[in-house]
């Protein structure tokens, strides 16, 4: 079971896909995915929240939990080592672009509690990679994130004029085109299997 | 008093349902609902904790500072998270084991903290309580019936009882993630279709 980093990458990307065969991340992704312009901003703090905090998070457990043998404590403190970078990352948007901030508003506290993140973390406890692996991973995952929203805006804007039979409006019909989605990054299953 | 208290516990159920209506707590609906026993631990798990963190943190509404609201918030869900996943994993590991991350991601399930901040952080404890049950319920019955159609399309058994027999052609694609995502955008079609007439 020895992946290099790159496979991890990739598959992350693709045929693991966090959001669409790991249904992490959906909360943020159905209500942000209404305009290109906010689910690249969203996306781009996601892909970098995530490669940033998995490694965080590996150092921790590695070389804090574990000696200590508090690893049923990961929760917690992978949580708040989330908490901690995503205020950081807030207060950096804050001074750097007014725009972005305007734009992501109440978004970016969201990101706590994005599942994605904590998710990612999770799996690479669960699948113990390595320090390298760890970072690829939370990489690969938050581009994988940020090619659903994007694609998923993308249709949506298409969709603006469409009718929708009643009571599919908003969430529903969302959700089947992410399972379109799903089925279509089924295709990649063959390529690379990370799990 | 006590209509109150009902009014509380019914709203969530249906007129404020936190999946269907709400659309919150999507990740785990998705992720779990594969199979009828692994939905029903983890529901149990999302009652257990929603009730005690609503309850939890009513009690200690007047004394948290609102700068760090979030961050208590966050600790006590994760206390409960912790006290589930121990017992989990010392009483039944494989179901453990098949659920995953999904027992730790409780802590992000936006129910959990969404009922904490509209609800319990300006109620007293005893109708949180009720409010975090009532949400609890309100999310379990339809993860139910979601993992019930699912395991019974996706693999022809209840609980790992066969149902159908032998004739039966299992809709693998059920089992898998576009199943979860359609069978929930039909769950909602329904409801909603329903509603709207």
């Amino acid at each position: 079971m020895s992946f290099t980093p790159v496979a991890i990458f990739f598959g992350a990307i693709f045929t693991g896909n966090i959001l669409l065969s790991n249904y992490l991340g959906m909360c943020s992704f159905l209500s942000v995915s209404k305009e290109i312009k906010t689910s690249t901003g969203l996306g781009a703090a996601v892909i970098f929240v995530m490669a940033v905090t998995t490694m965080l998070n590996w150092i921790v457990y590695h070389y804090l939990l574990i000696p200590f043998h508090l690893e049923y404590l990961r929760f917690i403190v992978f949580i708040v080592v989330i908490a901690a970078f995503v205020q950081l990352v807030e207060m950096i948007i804050e001074r750097v672009s007014e725009g972005l901030y305007a734009a992501l508003g109440i978004f970016l506290p969201l990101i706590t509690v994005n599942c994605a993140i904590l998710g990612v973390s999770l799996f690479m406890v669960i699948r113990s990679y390595t320090l390298a692996e760890s970072f690829f991973f939370g990489l690969g995952s938050g581009v994988g994130w940020f090619l659903a929203i994007i694609a998923m805006a993308g249709i949506r804007k298409k969709m603006v004029g469409a009718k929708i039979p009643k009571g599919l409006e908003g969430p529903g019909i969302t959700l089947i085109i992410a399972g379109m989605m799903a089925l279509a990054f089924m295709g990649f299953s063959g390529m690379i299997n990370i799990s | 008093m006590p209509s109150k208290a009902i009014k509380t516990f019914i709203t969530p159920l249906g007129k404020e349902n936190p999946v269907f209506v709400q659309i919150l707590g999507i990740c785990s609906t998705l992720a779990v609902t594969n199979k009828f026993e692994n939905t029903l631990v983890m529901v149990i798990g999302v009652i257990f904790t929603t009730t005690l963190s609503s309850f939890t943190f009513s009690l200690l509404r007047k004394i948290i500072p609102s700068r760090i609201r979030m961050m208590v918030e966050t600790l006590i869900i994760a206390t409960f998270v912790i006290i589930v996943d121990i017992a989990l994993r010392a009483y039944m590991p494989e179901v453990w084991q098949q659920l995953g991350p999904y027992v730790g991601l409780i802590i992000t399930n936006c129910i959990v903290m969404g009922r904490l901040e509209a609800f319990a952080s300006s109620n007293p404890p005893g109708l949180s309580l009720i409010d975090g049950l009532g949400s609890g319920i309100g999310y379990a019955y339809v993860l139910l019936i979601i993992a019930f159609f699912r395991e019974l399309l996706g693999s022809g058994t209840i609980w790992g009882i066969s149902v159908f027999g032998d004739w039966w052609t299992n809709w693998a694609i059920m089992i898998m993630p576009p199943g979860a995502f359609f069978m929930l955008a039909i769950f909602i079609w329904v409801v909603k279709g329903r509603a709207a007439e």
